[in-house]
């Protein structure tokens, strides 16, 4: 256990310091480097701001209305069948489709089931474990322009599914 | 695709409230999510700006290139066709290593000139070749050292530890990876017969 949180909490640190000292090792300008990229930074999150406003709007609508709770409510037999908790349903369905959109559905799951929580440190793991896989394969198919895909998808949403299925398992398993 | 879902989200909630008497629940949550919307994007631009900066310093120096050789013997595995190709494998490991990295940016670029040093190879070109299966296969499954984004928006909601997600996230990843690698590799020996014809 200590381990683990000790691995955890040295990633970070441990990719910046290397990073920076390879900048410096390699005599680049890295502090003009670093700032030039922060702006990329600025740009990045702005450019998603329309989107989340969008989707907030659409998800906390699903929520406050009720109708979130109603496909909870009926998808649950089938989801405690697999001891998966329901409040993580809409990510687990949304984030192969839609990148900032399984952004917002993570954060309004980790703010209102709690950040820090069991169901919110599953979310979170999800996120970084799984990719939009959708747009993935859209992207690399299209621009060599191939037609026949030969069941990509089905390897792509298993790898999205195990690892749906090892976020939960894990994130029990530590709790 | 948002095209499709965002309106059927938008029709079915907002008529779903009107019927069942939700409506203040509904109203208030139209403001408050406007406002979520924008408190997260200004929490968030602190820590996208740092990783942006910090990635730039790793895309200038030779340390993809670097990386990329210890990729070396998973990539002579995962493509075995390509076992003679050193330049097809480079690029397929810039990608990688890119990836790894978080370097979003600079991986989709990099990948896109492996698929399409791919399709020079390609025997048929309208069909994806086991190389090019595999290669999307493992862009999908987002094998990552830190996941920034996710670490942003726990410690934007004032998480105790936003990064006790890490290691689990390494695992999770890994059995993706390799669920999603073998899946791949038994589909490209299942459709090898629809090829030939």
């Amino acid at each position: 256990m200590k381990i683990i949180n000790f691995l955890s909490s040295v990633a970070m640190p441990m990719v910046i310091l290397l990073i920076v000292m390879y900048g410096v090792k390699e005599k680049n300008k890295v502090f003009d480097t670093f700032l030039e990229g922060a702006k990329e930074g600025i740009k990045t999150t702005l450019s998603i701001l329309p989107t989340l406003i969008g989707l907030f709007l659409a998800i906390g609508a699903l929520r406050s209305s009720g109708v979130l709770e109603l496909i909870i409510k009926l998808a649950s037999p089938i989801l405690d069948m697999l001891n998966f908790p329901s409040e993580l349903m809409p990510l687990a369905i949304l984030r192969p489709i839609s990148g900032s959109g399984s952004i917002a559905v993570a954060t309004d799951i980790m703010k209102n089931c709690g950040v820090d929580s069991l169901i919110g440190n599953i979310a979170s793991v999800i996120m970084g474990s799984t990719e939009t896989t959708l747009y993935t394969i859209a992207v690399y198919t299209s621009c060599i322009k191939v037609k026949k895909t030969r069941y990509i998808l089905l390897a792509a949403l298993a790898a999205d599914i195990a690892g749906i299925i090892a976020s939960t398992v894990i994130c029990k398993m530590l709790s | 695709m948002l095209n499709i879902v965002w309106p059927i989200f938008i029709i079915i909630s907002f008529s779903y409230a009107i019927f069942s008497g939700n409506l203040e629940n509904l109203n208030n949550s139209i403001f408050v999510s406007t406002n979520s919307a924008i408190t997260l994007s200004i929490d968030l631009l602190g820590s996208m700006c740092l990783w942006s900066g910090i990635m730039q310093i790793a895309s200038k120096t030779s340390l993809i290139e670097n990386l990329t050789k210890v990729l070396e013997p998973a990539l002579n595995f995962l493509f075995p066709k390509l076992r003679e190709n050193k330049k097809i494998k480079k690029e397929i490991s810039m990608n990688m290593v890119a990836n790894i990295l978080g370097l979003g940016n600079a991986a989709t670029p990099l990948g896109l000139k492996a698929m399409k040093s791919m399709q020079e190879e390609n025997n048929k070109k309208d069909t994806l070749s086991d190389s090019m299966m595999m290669f999307i296969v493992i862009n999908t499954a987002s094998i990552q050292i830190i996941p920034t984004t996710v670490i942003a928006i726990r410690s934007s909601l004032g998480s105790i530890n936003p990064t006790s997600i890490v290691f689990p996230t390494w695992i999770a990843t890994i059995i993706a990876a390799i669920v999603g690698i073998t899946v791949a590799k038994i589909v490209i020996k299942l459709t090898k017969g629809e090829k030939i014809k």
